[in-house]
């Protein structure tokens, strides 16, 4: 057992979850292949949107596995930090369109 | 930014022994990884045999102008190994009795070799239709004297295949070298004025991508499209098609893989890439490698690491084309980079 709760080499471990529930754990690959595939928007354009999800959701493994996937399809490194910030633009966003709520809040209890 | 090849900089890599040392070492040692031989052998590709030979790449010399940091040739201005006239008449022989019907020469910067534009002079007049020359583009600007090179290229109809790893200048030059972006979009532009690479031109302008770092190439027709749309806008230029070329372990950019700490993720990246119906397509199988010094290898790789031919013909001077095709292909874990994901040749993917 690893002393440690992210291992990178996991990462290359992620199939082994259908080892204890296959069918489930086979759509989920399914899915994710396709979603992944070339459509309405470029394989390239949603390994971005991939690259800023994975830094919201601050998930390691994701993080690694789309920044090594834009490297390979020629994404720049000014293209990836733009993309992160689009997602950091949403998450402080998200916190501060609450102060929305808050100034709701106080406009309705103060005197 | 490294200006000197390995073996001007004594470096332990420039050892071909080290190298194949390296390859087995380690991670296939232990099991971790499967050998190469162990995987093709899961497909009863083994031994891995030649097909009809079509091509014949002359490495005419390891001098360069540039000294990339990927560089599997280790190739440099430091670098003194230049085919001689003499290597080359016993090519010229060979050219006349082969079934191939592509000269391909590479380096190093094969038109850096005195003797360049005798040659293909001599080929052509020997009947050779289908050349390729693998051209870094700088080269063309380096010079004075190699300024009429497209004109050259264009006389005896040449095939043109030239390194690009980004249409940035930034990923280009720090591959490259400091200015090499530049100067290769000069040369490229005097391509095309002279006709190379537009549509539906006889005069064919492939361009080749490596990755600039430890990770594969992406899919060759995507990248095709983001260089095609990149070059046009930005400079106007136009090429034919895009050559994705996995990056083998050996070498500079082995050196660059241990040094870095990557040598280890590369090597699982590549055998968790393998794609056994890339085996049946790869180089070796319908190309033969001549070194300058004129000895025979499978492919440039097998070269770069010294591991002739396996047959009782291993120099060009005594070249049988039915004793060499009667040959084991000799392969080790560096082959992993030819048949990860839709593999990869001189001439692109294979799968």
């Amino acid at each position: 057992m690893s002393k440690t709760y992210y291992d990178p080499a996991d990462l290359r471990k992620f199939g082994n979850i259908t080892e204890w529930n296959e069918e489930l754990g086979n759509r989920f690959f399914d899915y994710y292949g396709k979603v992944f595939e070339e459509g309405a928007l470029s394989a390239r354009e949603k390994s971005l949107i991939a690259l800023a999800v994975a830094h919201t959701e601050q998930c390691p493994y994701c993080i690694d596995a789309y920044t090594k996937d834009g490297l390979q399809r020629g994404v720049t490194k000014e293209e990836m930090m733009e993309a992160i910030h689009v997602g950091a633009a949403i998450k402080s966003g998200a916190t501060l369109v609450h102060g929305v709520q808050m100034m709701n809040k106080v406009n309705k209890l103060e005197m | 930014m490294a200006t000197k090849s390995l073996l001007a900089r004594n470096n332990d890599i420039a050892n071909t022994t080290r190298q194949l040392e390296i390859l087995s070492n380690g991670i296939f040692a232990s099991g971790e990884l499967p050998t190469f031989v162990t995987k093709i052998k899961e497909t009863n590709q083994f031994p891995l045999r030649p097909k009809k030979l079509e091509i014949l790449q002359i490495n005419l010399g390891y001098m360069c102008n540039q000294v990339c940091e990927h560089c599997h040739v280790d190739a440099g201005p430091d670098r003194k190994e230049i085919m001689t006239l003499e290597t080359m008449n016993q090519c010229l022989e060979v050219i006349q009795k082969t079934a191939a019907h592509t000269l391909d020469l590479t380096g190093g910067a094969p038109e850096m070799n005195p003797n360049f534009r005798w040659f293909v002079e001599e080929a052509s007049k020997i009947g050779v239709k289908d050349f390729i020359v693998r051209s870094n583009l700088t080269i063309i600007r380096a010079n004075k004297k190699y300024q009429d090179l497209p004109e050259f290229f264009k006389k005896h109809n040449v095939h043109i295949v030239s390194s690009m790893p980004h249409w940035t200048r930034g990923k280009t030059d720090k591959q490259r070298g400091n200015g090499v972006f530049d100067k290769s979009i000069e040369a490229l532009k005097m391509l095309n004025k002279v006709g190379y690479g537009i549509e539906n031109s006889e005069l064919k302008l492939d361009l080749v991508y490596n990755p600039s770092g430890a990770f594969l190439p992406g899919d060759q027709n995507a990248l095709e499209n983001d260089f095609k749309k990149a070059l046009k806008n930005d400079f106007n230029i136009d090429f034919h098609s895009l050559f994705a070329i996995t990056n083998l372990p050996i070498s500079r950019f082995l050196d660059y893989l241990i040094a870095s700490e990557n040598y280890e993720d590369y090597m699982i990246s590549l055998v968790e890439a393998y794609n056994p119906s890339a085996v049946a397509n790869v180089m070796c199988t319908n190309t033969l490698s001549v070194s300058w010094e004129g000895w025979l290898y499978d492919c440039d790789f097998n070269q770069m690491l010294n591991l002739k031919v396996a047959s009782k013909v291993k120099h060009i001077s005594t070249y049988n084309e039915e004793l060499i095709q009667n040959r084991n292909i000799i392969i080790n874990q560096h082959c992993y980079g030819c048949t990860a994901g839709a593999g990869s040749s001189c001439q692109g993917v294979v799968a």
